[in-house]
């Protein structure tokens, strides 16, 4: 049967899959730093103002030209992306599209509104009064956020698709789509997703100054760099571990294809144990290998041993996801990175309680510079599970992925050409951002907090430092 | 009218806000490729820099409104056209991947030799990217694509006279919309000889652009009479008052009039993109599918409209702000750089 149904799918089927996989794995990057990113660079704006923390200024406006650099790769790889959901799944937007394209419509003016404050923002930190300056960018956060929630409520839709029905012809029909908007991953996947933007931003962020730390640049400028984000991080990551143990809860009783597939259930039935990695053959439904922990996973999922958890055998072959063991792998290394960080977070907070201090033991700086790559793995693993874990569905229930995907030939010529050209783009990118951070080291000689500053952002505010204590 | 034709009319707007940003960007980013060496081009990237680069996302943020409101509204129409019109979509997708690239690193300064280098590489998808997107079009107004998954013929829908003529139109109008706006930005910025060249640019750019246009009606003719006719006749007047509004320009242009000359070029591109839409409709793709066979859900429809007006009131005052303080001068640093960028109208390279 297995060998029938590969045979039948579309030719267009893996190299579609794998251009739109990749794509998105590039973007998703990007989301982070234009979610979470402008938050950071507020943070310290206000500090700076506040305090007139010179400082803290300097970074500010440092974060904020890191996130036109970002912003603009951005606003490229989404545009591809949208061309893709016409070029590539003409199924989905072709009879889907008036149930969920409305978020996307949202997030078009979201992401227009959010260009043109930053656009205010970066080209207006010279020229404007400071709280002027600051006021004109709060807004861009929240802003963000309505991005986010929107890209978010289509992705949450193809996993609990809602608002419409299935007409006689196989056409949606009675369409409502603020049901489609408000559907029941919703708040979930969101939540989950700002959690993690602001863990991969915070994490990220620290993690270069954490860097900076280990080479013995140890002045208040890098001190305050890595703590504001890290704060930022260390705040959002035990509400992403309570949020993620809920949604796992959610999946088994709403998806339990994807729950099982992540857990690698088996056989139906209760007294499941929790496997972390293993292998899963899917001609006979077993796994092998991996570490075992009887019982775990029933009482994780109901709190209780005879939990009764649905295996992979409830469902046909040609139901389940077609690579379970992407998902099992990709769920239990974002569930190992996470946990990790959690207990990374907790060794900072206890030192901070009894020393009011970074601890500048070598192990913990190596850890907190090497967070920002580890969110960023979680992340990308996340995304997988999700999207991995959806299959064979596109829109989970209704249209397979295999009949969305287009017609036309040659998409692993185009998928060739973007990797290329999305390698340059991306190199391009640590270029021009490494260049900057050479520029920056270079101006910063002498220390940071009296007026020597070479980019002393504002006259008003160096000469008010000038009077200030130090 | 009904909420889809009104929907369809939104289409037609992004189109000519695209038309005048996004097109106008590619064609900086020709006038950028073509500026010559790096002692000569110098001062004419400078300006071109100065002028794009707060700008920039913006410009690119009509297109993405334009597919998703398509897709939204009219889902059959885009898919049929996105699998048919696979290959132009794609390469105007990777050209826009190129320009961003070339925003990207152009400006490292550390390695002025590579730089022009990548300029001339990437500065390519200004010129492929409108390009495909008028084939496209033209392949669209020709008739070449049928509704279904590519269901039309993925070479000659647009490999073929009116769809290369309307892409070269699209190339030649961008560029020539880009040296007008560039006029007015050097004379802003008390550049007379930046001015002159940008005016001798805009000179030849909108020769070349009424010969595309000419070619592509003609070409239209044959290809498509029934569309010929409704371009003619519906679209009649709209299409004489954006000739006759590019030829104001044009003579203004070339007596070196500055006032008033942005405004007749985007009026007159307006009137160019509104006589398609006037001869198209009710078409989504022509002859074979109509804005009411092919419109999603009214209730959808209603939605798209009513985000549209909190779209209006979110956006407008946000742009006016924005349009205010660069022409005050109140914003000038280069976040690519991290420096500040020089005094208006300095221009040394």
């Amino acid at each position: 049967m297995f060998d029938l149904l590969a045979a039948s799918e579309p030719a267009q089927l893996l190299p579609a899959r794998s251009q739109m996989a990749f794509t998105l794995m590039f973007h998703i990057i990007l989301v982070p730093l234009g979610v979470a990113l402008p938050a950071l660079m507020l943070l310290a704006e206000h500090r700076g103002l506040k305090r007139r923390d010179q400082a803290a200024l300097t970074l500010a406006r440092r974060w904020s030209h890191v996130a036109g650099v970002t912003f603009a790769v951005g606003a490229v790889s989404g545009t591809v992306l949208s061309f893709e959901m016409g070029l590539l799944w003409p199924g989905l937007t072709g009879k889907y599209g008036d149930v969920f394209g409305l978020p996307f419509a949202i997030e078009g003016i979201a992401f227009f509104l959010e260009a043109i404050l930053v656009a205010i923002y970066i080209y207006g930190w010279k020229r404007l009064r400071p709280w002027t300056h600051f006021k004109l960018g709060l807004p861009i956060p929240f802003v963000a956020l309505v991005g986010a929630f929107s890209i978010i409520s289509a992705n949450s839709w193809m996993n609990t698709p809602a608002g419409f029905t299935l007409g006689p012809d196989g056409w949606p029909t009675d369409i409502d789509p603020i049901a489609a908007i408000f559907n029941k991953a919703l708040p979930w996947e969101f939540l989950h997703f700002v959690c993690a933007a602001y863990m991969a931003a915070g994490f990220t962020v620290a993690s270069v100054y954490a860097v900076g730390w280990l080479r013995g640049r140890r002045d208040r400028y890098h001190r305050l760099g890595f703590l504001i984000p890290f704060t930022v991080a260390a705040i959002f990551t035990p509400v992403q571990m309570v949020v993620g143990d809920l949604i796992a809860v959610w999946l088994f009783k709403e998806m339990p294809v994807k729950f099982a597939a992540m857990e690698v259930v088996t056989n139906s039935g209760t007294h499941q144990p929790e496997i972390f990695f293993g292998r899963y053959d899917a001609a006979t439904n077993t796994v092998s290998g991996g570490i075992s922990i009887p019982n775990l996973n029933s009482i994780l999922a109901g709190n209780s041993p005879d939990t009764y958890v649905q295996g992979l055998d409830a469902v046909p072959l040609a139901d389940r996801p077609s690579n379970v063991n992407v998902v099992h792998w990709a769920f239990d290394i974002m569930v190992g990175i996470g946990t990790l960080l959690m207990l990374f977070v907790i060794w900072f907070a206890w030192h901070w309680w009894r020393k009011r201090d970074i601890p500048s033991s070598k192990p913990f700086l190596w850890i907190a510079a090497s967070a920002g790559v580890l969110t960023y793995i979680a992340i990308e693993a996340g995304w997988i599970v999700t999207e991995v874990g959806r299959q064979p569905w596109i829109v989970y229930g209704f249209e397979r992925t295999s009949s969305a995907v287009t017609g036309a030939d040659g998409i692993w010529l185009s998928f060739a050409v973007v990797v290329v050209l999305y390698l340059v783009m991306a190199a391009g990118a640590i270029t021009v951002l490494r260049a900057m951070a050479r520029r920056w080291r270079r101006a910063d000689i002498g220390e940071y907090g009296d007026a020597a500053v070479p980019y002393g952002p504002r006259p008003e505010v160096e000469a008010s430092t000038e009077k200030a204590p130090s | 009218m009904t909420a889809a034709d009104a929907v369809a009319v939104l289409v037609v707007l992004a189109v000519t806000l695209y038309a005048w940003s996004g097109l106008a960007d590619y064609g900086a980013g020709f006038w950028d490729l073509t500026a010559g060496g790096r002692e000569g081009g110098g001062r004419v990237r400078s300006l071109i820099d100065a002028v794009i680069t707060p700008v920039w996302e913006a410009n690119h943020v009509w297109l993405v409104y334009l597919l998703v409101l398509t897709w939204t509204a009219f889902g059959t129409a885009f898919a049929s056209a996105m699998t048919t019109l696979y290959i132009p979509l794609m390469l105007a997708a990777l050209g826009i991947v190129l320009r961003g690239a070339n925003f990207a690193l152009r400006k490292d300064a550390a390695r002025a030799g590579r730089r022009h280098v990548a300029g001339m590489l990437f500065g390519l998808g200004a010129v492929l990217t409108p390009f495909c997107l008028g084939a496209a079009l033209g392949g669209i107004i020709a008739g070449r694509v049928p509704p279904g998954n590519a269901a039309g013929n993925e070479v000659t829908s647009w490999w073929n006279p009116t769809s290369i003529l309307v892409g070269l139109l699209a190339v030649a109008m961008g560029a020539f919309l880009a040296a007008v706006y560039l006029i007015a930005e050097a004379h802003r910025r008390g550049l007379p000889g930046l001015r002159e060249y940008f005016r001798r640019r805009a000179l030849w750019t909108g020769v070349l652009a009424l010969l595309f246009g000419i070619g592509a009606l003609v070409s239209l003719r044959g290809d498509s009479p029934q569309m010929f006719d409704r371009f003619v006749t519906r679209g009649g007047v709209l299409l004489a008052a954006g000739a006759v509004l590019l030829a104001l320009t044009f003579m203004r242009a070339a007596r070196g009039g500055v006032r008033g000359l942005r405004l007749l070029a985007a009026g007159g591109v307006a009137a160019l993109v509104w006589a398609w839409g006037v001869a198209q409709y009710p078409y989504l793709l022509p002859f074979g599918l109509t804005i009411a066979d092919g419109a999603g859900a009214p209730i959808t429809q209603k939605w798209m409209l009513a985000w549209f007006g909190v779209a209006l009131v979110t956006l407008v005052p946000a742009l006016i702000l924005l349009y205010v303080l660069d022409q005050r001068g109140e914003l000038g640093e280069d976040p690519l750089t991290s420096l500040e960028a020089g005094e208006p109208g300095d221009l040394r390279p």
